[in-house]
């Protein structure tokens, strides 16, 4: 990617070291999530049939729907840059906004799936959930929380991704500067990546 | 500093896709391995085929591969002491008796 040091639209640029400023704070998300996915680690391994059965309480075409949109979503954010590099505003502007649309699918289906959950009765603290033995109250727990942190996560990056859209259009993010729309599309491929090892641990137990 | 431009390679369109196709199908591959009921070796092979496809797109979509050793030292460094967590925590785990 560019390196550029210098200035460029009167300020000075240092690409690469805006880039490791933004890996550095992806260290200290893969921390957080790291933490999450430790306790995971360890309840699965005590509580290894709840989990399993816990597992069967999820809709697993709903996990693999929503690892398709993000996988996309890691696509037309990467092109976005490609295209904004070789001066293609119009096209960048329009693998963005896809993006961001990919990004609101993935959050519509969270809802849904929530709300099926909620409706059943198995939310935290509920009363049908509490007549679980303990696995299976752990598992949801730690459903809600690490898929609702990292629902979280795509909300805040729909809301930076729309963000350089705007950027974009106004030619604040220029071909030759191009380092917010990069440091963006870092941060969503990190989620991405979060949910690529969310599937398995909560929609691919069987 | 010196006012340099150095304007590396830039990924093909074509690169990106293959790439997302390759990560279609490992989903589809993980999906597959999941209905042949391993049980016990399910967790770890789920998880490696995850580490591979975060591994395409820290390599390709994240750029990694352009970057200096320096940032992809770092990066082992960090996967390194979250594994380093979290094998110190089994190692309370497996031996503490209750």
């Amino acid at each position: 990617m560019n390196t550029a040091e210098g200035f460029a639209e009167g300020h000075r640029i240092d690409a690469a070291g805006a880039r490791m400023g933004m890996w550095i704070f992806l260290f200290t998300e893969v921390l957080f999530f790291g933490g999450l996915f430790l306790i995971y680690t360890v309840y699965r391994v005590r509580y290894g049939a709840a989990f399993l059965q816990g597992g069967r309480l999820m809709d697993t075409a709903h996990g693999i729907a929503n690892t398709v949109i993000l996988l996309t979503g890691s696509l037309t954010i990467a092109l976005s840059l490609a295209l904004l590099r070789k001066g293609k505003r119009g096209l960048s502007l329009l693998a963005q906004g896809l993006t961001v649309l990919l990004g609101v699918f993935f959050l519509a289906g969270k809802y849904v799936e929530y709300s099926a959950h909620i409706g059943h009765g198995l939310y935290p603290a509920s009363p049908v959930l509490l007549g679980m033995d303990k696995g299976k109250i752990l598992f949801m727990g730690l459903y809600y929380v690490m898929t609702g942190v990292h629902a979280l996560h795509v909300l805040i990056g729909v809301a930076v991704i729309s963000w350089t859209i705007l950027l974009t259009a106004r030619q604040k993010i220029t071909p030759r500067d191009t380092i917010k729309l990069e440091n963006t599309g870092l941060y969503w491929h990190f989620v991405d990546v979060i949910w690529i090892y969310l599937l398995p641990l909560f929609y691919l137990i069987t | 500093m010196a006012q340099q431009e150095i304007a590396l390679p830039n990924i093909s369109y074509r690169t990106y896709v293959l790439v997302w196709i390759i990560l279609l199908a490992l989903l589809a591959f993980t999906v597959a391995v999941a209905e042949l009921h391993l049980t016990g070796l399910l967790l770890l092979t789920s998880i490696f085929i995850a580490t591979l496809k975060a591994g395409f797109v820290a390599i390709y979509f994240m750029h990694l591969r352009e970057e200096p050793w320096v940032l992809k030292g770092m990066l082992f460094f960090v996967l390194f002491m979250l594994a380093v967590l979290i094998l110190l925590t089994f190692s309370d785990e497996w031996y503490r008796e209750g």
